[in-house]
């Protein structure tokens, strides 16, 4: 009886000894699953999800305080994305946060700009280029189309334009409307 | 013939149909008014235009500069004045716009100084490519890759064999043939130039053993010829995909390309005979790329052939030249039957990859309602390429992207023979030219996005260090004016103390 009791403690202070080290030596740097969720993200830091960018958003959804539908710039992709990751169900955009929308660019109308750095200092990605009382401009291939220089612009004169594809962004069209006779179920 | 051909799975005997377009000898296209030129008309960088709206061009002039390596020069293909440099429909499946040079010509056709070279055996491998780069040379069988790259065997490579490809195994094409017939001469000397630059002994001209003009043509001009004596033609069997390079490596060699790798990790370098030609061109003559043979045939053209057609001629000119039973603006094929794609619109030119025109092709039947799909596997006995079609395309159809792509679908050579042999019609390789866009898009999509997250982190590093600086700076106002404060102080009380010192001296 006593020595079973012994061993079995001995044991548990073993192993118990063995997990606490292993806890210490192999511990995890940062939030493996935020960061996978941030990866999946597009990264247009708009802030439509309500959290302040991108990563926040991930860290809330991987501490389970968020949902996985509130990005409208990554839309449906995205949502099936993050609830493959995470194992949870599909579900539509939520549409408090926004609805889906071609990718758009956004374009400074220089005539009309007066250089007030306002949109410089709302662009998240640092895609605008300028100075005060200078002309600004949008460097095309940064910016993400997160909408964010709009509001603080005094002038108005920035337009969110859609972005055309070439010849070498151009995709295929899906040929799956070809399948009249098998239905259209993916 | 003693060497044993190797073979590769699958493919397709179909009907070649090239009898149409090879009675007639080729022709030349009649000079158009207006030329436009893609910028792209090659496989990368697209070239950048170093004339502007006005400037008198001569034939032959440099009018664009390439643009990074991959990329290439362009050249007025005759004198005239630009007209315009703005966007401009091209020839490609998308039916989109792209920037060209559009030039009106004077007609006179008039030369820019050329500068032969007499002796190609003095210069050096690296100075042929300079050449062959700035005369504009692109692979004319079809893909446009830049052909001086494929004439730098590099340090870590040795060529052994370099196949000349005059194989051209998709139906109606046959400006390969026609070139081989007519241009033999021009093709071995520069065949010649490619053995120098690349160092390589043993040469292999392939030809299908449907083309026996062509054959006794190439075979008559090499046994003249003392200097090409490791060069031979090779007659392969006519079996389509047998000209697409990584089939036709393993048809000559025996040896395969591996996957996503290149004939040069192997020892094999592939060009083809218009490249060759084009190549004997800017070496021998100064001639840039200015002009390709065209064939233009299918059930609608009454005098089918092949033309020599300068770049940036309108096609609807070459199709009306032909006289076709055609509407205008009813589309048409560039390319063969199998792997060429619908183009509509009149004015779409003439580029360096447009190697055949092709309008009503003979056993097509009416683009019908595909049938769910059977598993027969008659997808997978046709690949050349051994992989699995079907596979392939549950998966693009479901938009798996990452599972096609595990099953190799970037292997694919869109060759079409899957979706020739599939009894239920499926367009198969629509859905994997889809799936492959798709896949090419995520890619540039999730690189764009890490850029915009380290953008976006680099910002909140920034505005942090600024901030903590700002705090710092106001500590250090702060400190400093208490000090200054308690310095005015101390003065004071000094001054004070001083007075009472000197009341008590008093």
């Amino acid at each position: 009886m006593f020595t079973a009791i012994l061993a079995i403690t001995a044991l548990a202070l073993i192993l118990g000894l063995l997990l606490g080290f292993a806890a210490i030596r192999f511990k995890v740097e940062g939030d493996p699953i935020a960061d996978q969720l941030d990866k999946i993200l597009p990264q247009t830091q708009c802030g439509q999800c309500s959290f302040a960018g991108c990563r926040p958003y991930a860290e809330a959804m991987a501490a389970g305080e968020a949902d996985i539908n509130r990005c409208p710039p990554g839309g449906e992709t995205t949502i099936q994305a993050l609830a493959d990751l995470l194992e949870v169900e599909f579900k539509p955009l939520d549409e408090e946060c926004g609805v889906e929308k071609p990718k758009m660019l956004a374009v400074i109308d220089e005539d009309r700009c007066i250089g007030c750095t306002l949109c410089i200092q709302a662009c998240p990605v640092d895609a605008i280029l300028g100075a005060a009382k200078q002309m600004h401009t949008i460097i095309a291939s940064e910016c993400t189309g997160c909408e964010l220089c709009l509001p603080p612009c005094p002038v108005d004169c920035i337009d969110m334009v859609e972005t055309q594809p070439n010849p070498n962004t151009w995709r295929w069209p899906d040929p799956a409307h070809l399948d009249l006779k098998m239905g259209n179920k993916p | 013939m003693t060497q044993k051909l190797g073979s590769f799975p699958g493919g397709l005997i179909l009907d070649g149909h090239k009898k149409q377009s090879t009675q007639v000898a080729i022709r030349k296209m009649p000079l158009s008014k207006k030329l436009v030129l893609p910028l792209q008309q090659h496989i990368g960088e697209a070239s950048t235009a170093i004339v502007s709206v006005g400037t008198k061009v001569l034939k032959g002039q440099k009018i664009a500069k390439a643009e990074g390596h991959v990329s290439v020069y362009l050249h007025a293909p005759s004198s005239g004045t630009i007209t315009a440099i703005d966007e401009q429909p091209v020839p490609h499946p998308s039916g989109l716009s792209a920037l060209c040079i559009s030039i009106e010509t004077d007609g006179l056709d008039q030369w820019t100084k050329r500068e032969p070279t007499k002796d190609f055996t003095s210069l050096s491998g690296h100075e042929i490519r300079h050449i062959i780069r700035e005369a504009g040379i692109v692979g004319l069988g079809g893909a446009g890759f830049p052909s001086f790259i494929k004439l730098n065997p590099g340090i870590h490579h040795n060529v052994e064999t370099l196949i000349i490809n005059g194989v051209e195994c998709e139906p109606y094409i046959t400006c390969d043939d026609m070139i081989m017939r007519e241009r033999t001469e021009g093709i071995l000397d520069g065949i010649e130039i490619i053995c120098f630059a690349l160092r390589v002994k043993q040469c292999v001209i392939a030809i299908e053993d449907n083309k026996p003009e062509a054959i006794a043509a190439v075979e008559r001009a090499l046994s003249s010829r003392l200097d090409l004596t490791s060069t031979k033609v090779v007659i392969i069997p006519t079996r389509y995909p047998a000209g697409s390079e990584k089939q036709l490596i393993q048809v000559v060699t025996g040896k395969q390309v591996p996957s996503r790798g290149l004939p040069i990790d192997i020892g094999v370098v592939c060009h083809n005979v218009g490249t060759a030609y084009a190549i004997a061109r800017a070496i021998n003559h100064g001639e840039p790329s200015i002009s390709r043979i065209v064939t233009v045939t299918g059930k609608n053209v009454e005098h089918a052939g092949n033309f020599e057609t300068l770049f940036g001629t309108p096609m609807h000119e070459l199709l009306t030249f032909c006289g076709t039973k055609r509407q205008s603006d009813e589309p048409f094929i560039l390319g063969g039957p199998m792997m060429g794609y619908n183009l509509s619109g009149d004015h779409l030119p003439v580029t360096k990859t447009s190697n055949c025109i092709l309008v009503g092709v003979d056993d097509s039947a009416e683009a019908s309602t595909p049938l769910p799909c059977i598993r027969c596997g008659e997808c997978a006995t046709a690949c050349p390429v051994s992989l699995l079609p079907q596979q392939l395309y549950w998966h693009s159809r479901a938009k798996d992207l990452e599972k096609a792509n595990e099953y190799n679908l970037f292997d694919c050579i869109e060759c079409g023979c899957c979706s020739y042999v599939c009894p239920s019609e499926i367009p198969l390789v629509h859905y994997f030219r889809f799936a492959k866009t798709e896949i090419m898009n995520q890619q540039q999509e999730s690189a764009k996005s890490d850029v915009a997250r380290i953008r976006h982190e680099n910002r909140l590093a920034r505005i942090e260090q600024e901030q903590q600086e700002k705090n710092l700076r106001q500590k250090q106002r702060k400190a400093a004016l208490a000090a200054s404060q308690a310095a005015k102080a101390k003065a004071a009380e000094l001054v004070v103390e001083t007075t009472t010192d000197n009341q008590e001296h008093n």
